[in-house]
C-alpha cells in the first residue's frame, strides 16, 4: 500500500476520505457516503447534468473534456441499452492517482458511476481496473458486494423504482486500453485496438449502445459536485477549470507523492514548496507536466498555473496530472529513449505511423544515446516525430511524438554532445550494457 | 473436466451473466486462469474457447495482445521491475541490474529451480514511490539494493514452505 503525504496548501476533496478506512462501507456511510446518489435521484437527469456543467469539471484522464457536456451528448431515447464505463486502466508513466482513489475510496467511484448512470438513463455500469492493480480489483469486488448487500445497487435503488447494476472488470496489461474506444474493445473481450470515430461512444459505444466513459478521478469527483453544488466546485479552481485535482509528483523531488491541489496551482510552487524542491543540492533541468505524453518544460517555463487552458497556452498539456521532475544529472537523450521505448512497446500496431514511427524513433534514439549517432539523426528524429502527429486513429501516436519533439527542440545541445561516438556525458553504465549499439 | 478448479469455473459462469455477450469476460478469465495454472496452457485455451464459443485462434489472438498474459510457464514468483521514467530517475536500472545479478537470470528468464522469473516492465503506477517492483501482484516500493535482497529472501523462504 502506497504512503500518503500531505501539505498545508492541499484542498482535500477527492482525497478527503483517504486514510480514514472508507473502503469499509459502514465507515463510508459515516463519512456521508451514498448521500450524493440520493440527492441525484431527487435532482433527476437534467438537474444532475446542469450541476455537472456548472461545476466545470473536466476529464481527469488526460483530455480535459467537460464531463457535463460529455454526458449531455448521450441521446435521451435509445433502442439499445446505455452504459457507464469507468476507466481505471491507469497506465500513463508518471501517473499513480487513480490507484489511491480506488484503494482509499472505492465507494466514491461506485457512487460516481451511479450518478452518471442516473444522468444518462443507463441501467448498467462497469468499473474497469488495470490488471496489475489486482489488490484494487479485490477491494472493488468487496465494495460492490457490500453495496449490493445494503440494497444500494440492484433492483429499486433507494426506493426510487430505478434498477441499477455496477460490475467490476479487469484488464491484463495494455496502456492502449486506457484510450476510450480501445477500452470498450477490451471490455468486449477483444484486443484493445481503437475504433474509428465518429461515431463517438456517447452515441455508439459498448455493444453498440450509448456509453459514457470517464476516468476514475472524474467519477470520484462527481459525488462531491452533487453534494456541494456545481458552483461551489467550480469556484475551487479557475474559470473553465473547476475543482481540484490529484497531482502525482515524482522523480527528483524531496517529497514525492500524490497531492490534491486546486486547478491553477502554480507549478513552480508545487515543485519547490509542496514537493520540497530538488534534493542533493542539484538544479532543475526539466519537467514533465502531465504524464509522459505531454511536451516537456524548461525551468524558465514553470511559473505556470496548472490548469488545462494555461498549459495549452504554452504548448503543453495538463494531461493526467503526472508531474515528473528531472534534475541536472539527467541525460535528455536517454530520457527521450526511455519514453519512446515505452510507446513502442505499447503501440497496438493498428496504424502504420505509430507502429513504424515509434520503432524507428526507439532504434535511432537507442543508437544515438549509445554513441552511434549522426548529426543528421537529430533533424530526422524531429521530422519523423512531427510526421506522426495527427495521423493515427487514437492519440497514442501523438502521445509518443510530442515529448520527443519537445526534447529535440529544447535540449538540442545535448544531442550534439552525444555525437561522433562520444559516450553519454551523463554515464548510465548499466544502461549501456542493456542497449546494444545498432549498425547504421 | 476443465483445467481450472470447479470454484473458478463456477465463478466464470456466474460472472459472464453480467455481460450481453459470452466473450466479454474473456480478458479477466484469461488472467484468472493464468493465476491458477501459472500460464495459459493449450488445455486452458481450449477450455476458454469452449466457454466463450470462440475459435482457439481468436483466444490466442487476444492473449498475444496483453503483456501480462503468457503461454509459457514462468517461475512461482514473477519479479517485475519497473524501469519507466519516474522509477528510472530514482535508480530503477540499478535495481533491475541487482535483481539480474542476485537471481542469475536476465529479462524474461526463469531460475533453474523454477522459483523466480524476472521481467523489466513498463509503468506499474507506483511513480511517486519509485523505484518499484511487483512480485506476482505484491507491490514493493521505494526500493534499495538492501530492500531488494530482503524481499527476494522472503519469497525464497515462501517457496520452501
Amino acid at each position: 500500500m502506497a504512503d500518503l503525504v500531505s501539505h498545508p496548501d492541499e484542498k482535500k476533496v477527492v482525497s478527503a476520505r483517504f486514510g480514514k478506512g472508507a473502503a469499509n462501507i459502514e465507515r463510508y456511510l459515516e463519512l456521508d457516503g451514498y448521500q450524493a446518489v440520493q440527492k441525484a435521484l431527487a435532482l433527476g437527469p437534467d438537474g444532475i447534468i446542469n450541476e455537472m456543467k456548472a461545476s466545470n469539471l473536466r476529464g481527469r484522464g488526460g483530455a480535459g473534456f467537460p464531463a457535463g457536456m460529455k454526458w449531455s451528448f448521450v441521446p435521451k431515447e435509445s433502442a439499445k441499452p446505455k452504459y457507464v464505463l469507468c476507466n481505471g486502466d491507469e497506465s500513463e508513466p508518471g501517473t499513480c492517482k487513480d490507484r489511491l482513489i480506488l484503494e482509499h475510496d472505492p465507494h466514491a467511484v461506485i457512487e460516481g458511476v451511479m450518478i452518471a448512470a442516473l444522468a444518462i438513463g443507463a441501467k448498467t455500469g462497469y468499473i474497469y481496473i488495470r490488471g496489475e492493480y489486482r489488490y484494487l480489483v479485490d477491494i472493488m469486488r468487496k465494495a460492490l458486494a457490500d453495496a449490493y448487500a445494503k440494497g444500494f445497487l440492484g433492483k429499486n435503488i433507494f426506493g426510487s423504482g430505478r434498477d441499477l447494476d455496477v460490475y467490476w472488470h479487469t484488464g491484463a496489461g495494455a496502456y492502449e486500453v486506457g484510450e476510450e474506444s480501445a477500452l470498450m474493445e477490451s471490455l468486449e473481450g477483444k484486443r484493445g485496438i481503437p475504433r474509428i470515430r465518429p461515431p463517438f461512444p456517447a452515441v455508439v459505444g459498448l455493444w453498440g449502445g450509448p456509453t459514457v466513459i470517464n476516468n476514475v478521478e472524474t467519477l470520484a469527483s462527481v459525488p462531491h459536485v452533487i453534494m456541494g453544488g456545481g458552483e461551489w466546485y467550480a469556484n475551487l479552481g479557475t474559470p473553465k477549470n473547476g475543482g481540484t485535482r490529484l497531482f502525482c509528483l515524482s522523480g527528483h523531488v524531496a517529497k514525492p507523492g500524490v497531492y490534491e491541489l486546486p486547478l491553477g496551482y502554480n507549478l513552480k510552487k508545487m515543485i519547490y514548496e509542496v514537493a520540497g524542491g530538488i534534493p542533493n543540492g542539484r538544479q532543475l533541468k526539466a519537467v514533465v507536466p502531465g504524464g509522459s505524453s505531454t511536451p516537456m518544460l524548461k525551468p524558465e517555463e514553470i511559473d505556470l498555473p496548472m490548469d488545462f487552458d494555461s498549459c495549452a497556452k504554452i504548448g503543453t498539456f495538463l494531461g493526467s496530472g503526472g508531474v515528473v521532475v528531472l534534475d541536472d544529472t539527467t541525460c535528455m537523450v536517454k530520457f527521450a529513449q526511455r519514453v519512446i521505448k515505452f510507446y513502442q512497446h505499447e503501440s497496438c500496431g493498428w496504424c502504420i505511423p505509430c507502429r513504424e514511427g515509434t520503432d524507428w524513433l526507439k532504434k535511432t534514439l537507442t543508437r544515438f544515446h549509445a554513441g552511434g549517432g549522426l548529426k543528421k539523426d537529430i533533424d530526422n528524429i524531429q521530422y519523423l516525430a512531427e510526421n506522426m502527429l495527427g495521423r493515427t486513429f487514437c492519440p497514442l501516436g501523438d502521445a509518443a511524438a510530442m515529448p520527443i519533439i519537445s526534447i529535440v527542440k529544447k535540449w538540442r545541445s545535448e544531442f550534439e554532445d552525444h555525437l561522433n561516438g562520444r559516450p553519454c556525458p551523463y554515464g548510465h553504465e548499466e544502461e549501456k550494457q542493456l542497449l546494444p549499439v545498432l549498425s547504421h | 473436466m476443465p483445467p481450472v478448479s470447479e470454484k473458478l469455473d463456477a465463478f466464470f459462469t456466474e460472472k459472464m451473466k453480467e455481460y450481453p455477450t459470452r466473450r466479454s469476460f474473456l480478458v479477466p478469465m484469461l488472467l484468472y486462469t493464468q493465476d491458477e495454472l501459472g500460464y495459459l496452457s493449450r488445455e486452458a485455451i481450449a477450455y476458454l474457447a469452449e466457454k466463450t464459443d470462440l475459435p482457439e485462434l481468436e483466444i490466442r489472438n487476444v492473449i498475444s495482445y496483453y503483456s501480462m498474459l503468457t503461454t509459457k510457464p514462468r517461475g512461482k514468483f514473477n519479479v517485475q521491475v519497473c524501469t519507466n521514467i519516474s522509477c528510472m530517475l530514482r535508480g530503477a536500472e540499478g535495481v533491475f541490474a541487482h535483481c539480474k545479478k542476485q537471481l542469475g537470470i536476465g529479462h524474461k528468464q526463469t531460475t533453474a529451480d523454477g522459483v523466480f522469473s524476472l521481467e523489466e516492465v513498463e509503468c506499474i503506477g507506483a511513480c511517486s514511490w519509485g523505484p518499484a517492483m511487483q512480485v506476482n501482484y505484491d507491490f514493493h516500493e521505494n526500493l534499495t539494493r538492501e530492500k531488494v535482497d530482503k524481499i527476494l529472501e522472503e519469497y525464497e523462504n515462501k517457496a520452501k514452505q
